[in-house]
């Protein structure tokens, strides 16, 4: 990360990759949702866009990685992190030296952890502004983005941020330009030094397979040919739930945490 | 006054032809290095001229006719020029073997302006309308000329103003015949095509042999471009070949994609290489242009782009993306020239340079690098069709007879019928066999012709180190594409075999007498070769063997055997999926709706997809598996191996 060779008017955009998993076969490969943020960047107008990813370089990990390359990339920065490392202090650090202005990120990865949490802590760290489920970068100026973001059924809202702001991004956005071996194969991963923090809670933790959740079953009752594609197209959900509005995060945290308890989460 | 001015004009024409070929040969040495041994090419060169060209050419006999008394009274006639004319030596019976020489061309010329009267959409105008009158040209001024040498007529007859006329008229036919050889013009491809034949890459399609398969990408260079992204990125020996054309067009003739309406037509496709070659636009192209796409709108140079990533360059990616590889092109070309290893070169830079494989393309490739197969099915349930029929594994025997390679049609709900009947044919032969099971992996043929070369040499490699492990005689499969890639392609890579289609061993079983059948009772059948079984393998009679077995007479197509026309199939065609105005598929249902056959007989998966999405067809299509597992009777009097092995009965039910 070289922040004083960033041009003056070009976007700088870091893009954060993971190493994904084929969920059939296990095989290492581009994460979807990563690659769908790469994308992302790529179709931006006169942006300069690093790829960066922080863990560790091994056979399996570097054909996932040089994945990301063939979508036309002439380097990527690795930042070197054993196992049960918590990147969080690395990443951070990289982002504070390069000083992006865009943050790109999938909404969570597709092993390890996959909590979908990085982003947010990364935010917090940063103090910058976070909006996920991005489906397009509409355009930035003078320092502000207006971006769209996805909703449910297909709804959009546009949204103006300040940058820098970390922006992840699900399957709603493009999907991914196919990789190229050729560029793939000649592309650099530079290693770069950068603090190894053990992480200390997951080393705490008993990791188990998980077990599948149960579905809420739909329960379709249609009379006519209407209903029916009605009950088709609606998304299966609980009957209750409510939109809280114009609450402090205290009340807002008060709420998630009553549901949670309900809901036999937390005991 | 003749005596001086033909030695002139005969000795500038050929230095001045020399230079020409100089600087044409100039032109092929931009191309990439290529292995070819010299001295013994241009020694075999006559052969393959007059054998192995010839058979080709001959399939039209007015045109090859008109060939032998054009081509070989001119070279005749051009040798015995010089001798006579350039160097005066016209005593004795050289003179006459002159005027029968160019007495013979003067007739074959005849025959070449006939065919230019109304000359077929598929040949070229432009300089080729011409061609008959400058062989006429040559022809009549050397017969004149030499009139005087043999003394039919004295030496001074005529007024010098006949001479000078006559002199014009021969600089005209030795401008063509001779200048025109080595500087372009449509002499070109007699000079080119013979040193074509001469460096041909592929020396073992002559003598009667056959070299079908693609030859491998070299992945270890890493700073290397991969694939043809310019026209010098072609080696020079391809570049010689485009050079060869003679713009014919029997390859637009036979081509499906272009009859399709797809932007794509062999000849034009080997012209724009010809023309980014020397460089400069196809607006002097005088033949019929890609469907859709006028000509004069590309250009190109020798170290620019083919395909360009924006906007237009030489030639289009969807032209490339169209072709089925069925190879009839290649078949049809009396030249000899290679357009599918063309066209596969430049996809191969398209897919690994720059990451641009149309449509599905790109997702079938990523399914087969994560799953082993282009579906992206589970690796684990590839053999789920067969859960009732406990077939033997290979893991399990460790050495067989035959290998059951099931290709990926394993997964394919229609094709698995093809499969069961395939096991049951086996088993009431008794053939020792086994599957690799969840062993196999796709053989990489789409891989391939989609030009992803890395993850086709991943696939072979890792097939081959399968296979190295187990002891079989042969591999058995209902696949052409996976018996032409394992039996042709991955020798290249270190894996050799024996490999059958299922319809030759068919054909042998029942010729060991260990399989029969109950007379056939449907109605009319016709066979559709499936392009990667004939014209790749030139396996056309055992599948109509195996149909006369059961007693059914083929009513053949008009275009069947090396003709056959492709099922659109081939290739990767369905996953690219370059629009055309009709489809490949419904065309070939029309050629078998013209025998009036009830039902088309394939020998292959692909083939039996493809036909059988053709809506209102009104033939059925069956695999020669299934006809042959359905006429199953028990052999006569051949009870005493099944007695031997009671484990397993000799037939039972899986359909």
């Amino acid at each position: 990360m070289r922040p004083d060779t960033h041009d003056k008017g070009r976007l700088a955009v870091t893009v954060l990759v993971s190493v994904g998993r084929h969920p059939l076969t296990g095989r290492g490969r581009r994460a979807d949702q990563d690659a769908r943020g790469v994308e992302l960047a790529r179709a931006l107008a006169d942006a300069e866009v690093e790829l960066l990813h922080a863990g560790r370089l091994d056979a399996g990990s570097e054909a996932a990685l040089r994945g990301y390359l063939g979508m036309g990339f002439e380097a990527l920065s690795l930042l070197e992190q054993p196992a049960g490392a918590d990147v969080l202090p690395a990443l951070a650090e990289a982002l504070e030296a390069a000083g992006p202005q865009l943050v790109i990120a999938g909404e969570q990865a597709e092993q390890g952890e996959g909590s979908g949490l990085l982003p947010y802590l990364l935010a917090e760290r940063l103090g910058w502004p976070l909006v996920s489920g991005l489906a397009a970068v509409e355009g930035v100026s003078q320092g502000v983005a207006t971006l769209l973001q996805a909703l449910p059924r297909g709804q959009r809202r546009r949204l103006k941020v300040r940058l820098p702001a970390i922006v992840t991004v699900d399957v709603a956005a493009p999907a991914p330009r196919q990789s190229a071996y050729g560029p793939a194969r000649r592309g650099r991963l530079d290693v770069q030094a950068a603090p190894v923090v053990p992480d200390d809670d997951l080393a705490r933790w008993q990791a188990q397979p998980a077990r599948k959740r149960p579905k809420r079953l739909k329960i379709v009752k249609a009379a006519s040919a209407r209903d029916r594609f009605k009950a088709a197209a609606a998304k299966a959900e609980g009957g209750g739930g409510q939109v809280l509005t114009d609450i402090t995060p205290e009340q807002g945290a008060e709420a998630i945490f009553k549901l949670l308890k309900e809901e036999g989460v937390l005991r | 006054m003749l005596d001086i001015l033909l030695p002139i004009l005969i000795f500038a024409a050929l230095a001045l032809a020399v230079i020409g070929a100089g600087r044409r040969v100039r032109l092929w040495r931009q191309g990439r290095p290529a292995q070819v041994p010299l001295l013994k090419g241009l020694a075999a060169m006559p052969r393959r001229y007059l054998v192995d060209l010839h058979h080709v050419v001959a399939r039209d006999k007015v045109m090859s006719n008109t060939h032998v008394a054009t081509a070989g009274g001119f070279v005749a006639a051009a040798v015995l020029m010089i001798l006579v004319h350039g160097l005066g030596l016209a005593e004795g019976v050289l003179g006459w073997l002159l005027l029968a020489a160019s007495a013979t061309m003067f007739v074959g010329s005849l025959f070449v302006a006939r065919r230019r009267r109304h000359p077929p959409t598929r040949l070229s105008r432009g300089p080729w309308m011409r061609l008959p009158k400058s062989l006429m040209a040559f022809s009549l001024s050397v017969f004149a000329i030499t009139l005087p040498a043999v003394g039919l007529l004295p030496e001074d007859f005529g007024s010098w103003i006949l001479a000078l006329a006559l002199s014009a008229v021969l600089v005209w036919g030795l401008g063509e015949m001779v200048f025109g050889m080595t500087w372009g013009g449509p002499m070109k491809h007699a000079f080119a095509g013979a040193l074509h034949l001469a460096f041909h890459r592929r020396p073992e399609r002559f003598g009667g042999g056959r070299s079908t398969g693609l030859k491998a990408l070299d992945l270890d260079d890493s700073e290397a471009t991969l694939g043809v992204e310019t026209p010098a990125d072609f080696t020079w020996n391809q570049l010689l070949g485009f050079d060869a054309c003679v713009q014919c067009g029997r390859c637009e003739a036979v081509c499906p994609a272009f009859a399709a309406g797809q932007p794509l037509n062999p000849k034009k496709l080997i012209q724009d290489m010809v023309v980014g070659m020397a460089g400069g636009s196809d607006a002097a192209y005088a033949g019929s242009p890609y469907p859709g796409k006028p000509v004069g709108e590309h250009q190109g140079t020798p170290h620019g782009p083919i395909v360009a990533r924006e906007g237009k360059a030489l030639v289009d990616a969807e032209t490339l993306w169209s072709c089925t590889t069925c190879r009839a092109c290649v078949e049809e070309c009396p030249m000899m020239i290679e357009h599918v290893d063309a066209i596969v070169d430049m996809r191969r830079f398209l897919t690994l340079e720059h990451g641009n494989t149309p449509n599905k393309g790109a997702e079938v490739l990523d399914n087969l690098i994560a799953t082993d197969n282009p579906g992206g099915f589970d690796p684990g349930a590839r053999m789920h069709w067969a859960a009732d029929l406990a077939l033997p594994l290979m893991a399990d025997l460790q050495q067989v007879d035959v290998l059951l390679w099931l290709g990926d049609g394993a997964y394919d709900m229609r094709n698995q019928r093809t499969l069961r009947s395939l096991v049951k044919v086996l088993r009431a032969a008794d053939v020792d066999f086994a599957v690799l099971g969840n062993e196999e992996r796709d053989s990489g043929d789409v891989a391939r012709r989609l030009g992803d070369e890395a993850t086709f040499q991943s696939l072979a490699k890792r097939n081959i180190a399968t296979l190295a492990k187990y002891r079989f005689q042969h591999i058995v499969t209902c696949d052409p594409h996976s018996f032409h890639v394992l039996g042709n392609e991955y020798g290249e890579l270190g894996g050799h075999y024996r490999v059958y289609h299922h319809s030759t061993y068919i054909a042998e079983l029942y010729e060991a007498g260990r399989l029969a059948f109950r007379p056939w009772k449907g109605g009319s059948v016709t066979y559709h070769d499936p392009c990667y079984l004939g014209r790749y393998n030139g396996e056309f009679e055992a599948p109509r063997n195996v149909l006369r077995a059961l007693g059914i007479e083929v009513a053949e197509m008009a275009r069947s055997g090396f003709r056959s026309r492709c099922c659109g199939g081939g290739g990767g065609a369905p996953i690219t999926d370059i629009p055309g105005e009709r489809r490949i598929p419904d065309m070939r249902m029309n050629d078998v709706r013209e025998t009036g056959a009830e039902l088309v007989a394939v020998g292959c998966p692909q083939c039996t997809a493809m036909l059988e999405g053709v809506v209102d067809s009104g033939a059925e299509i069956r695999d020669i598996a299934e006809l042959v597992a359905d006429a199953l009777v028990e052999v006569p009097g051949g009870r005493g191996k099944a007695q031997a092995r009671p484990a397993r009965p000799l037939a039972e039910e899986v359909v």
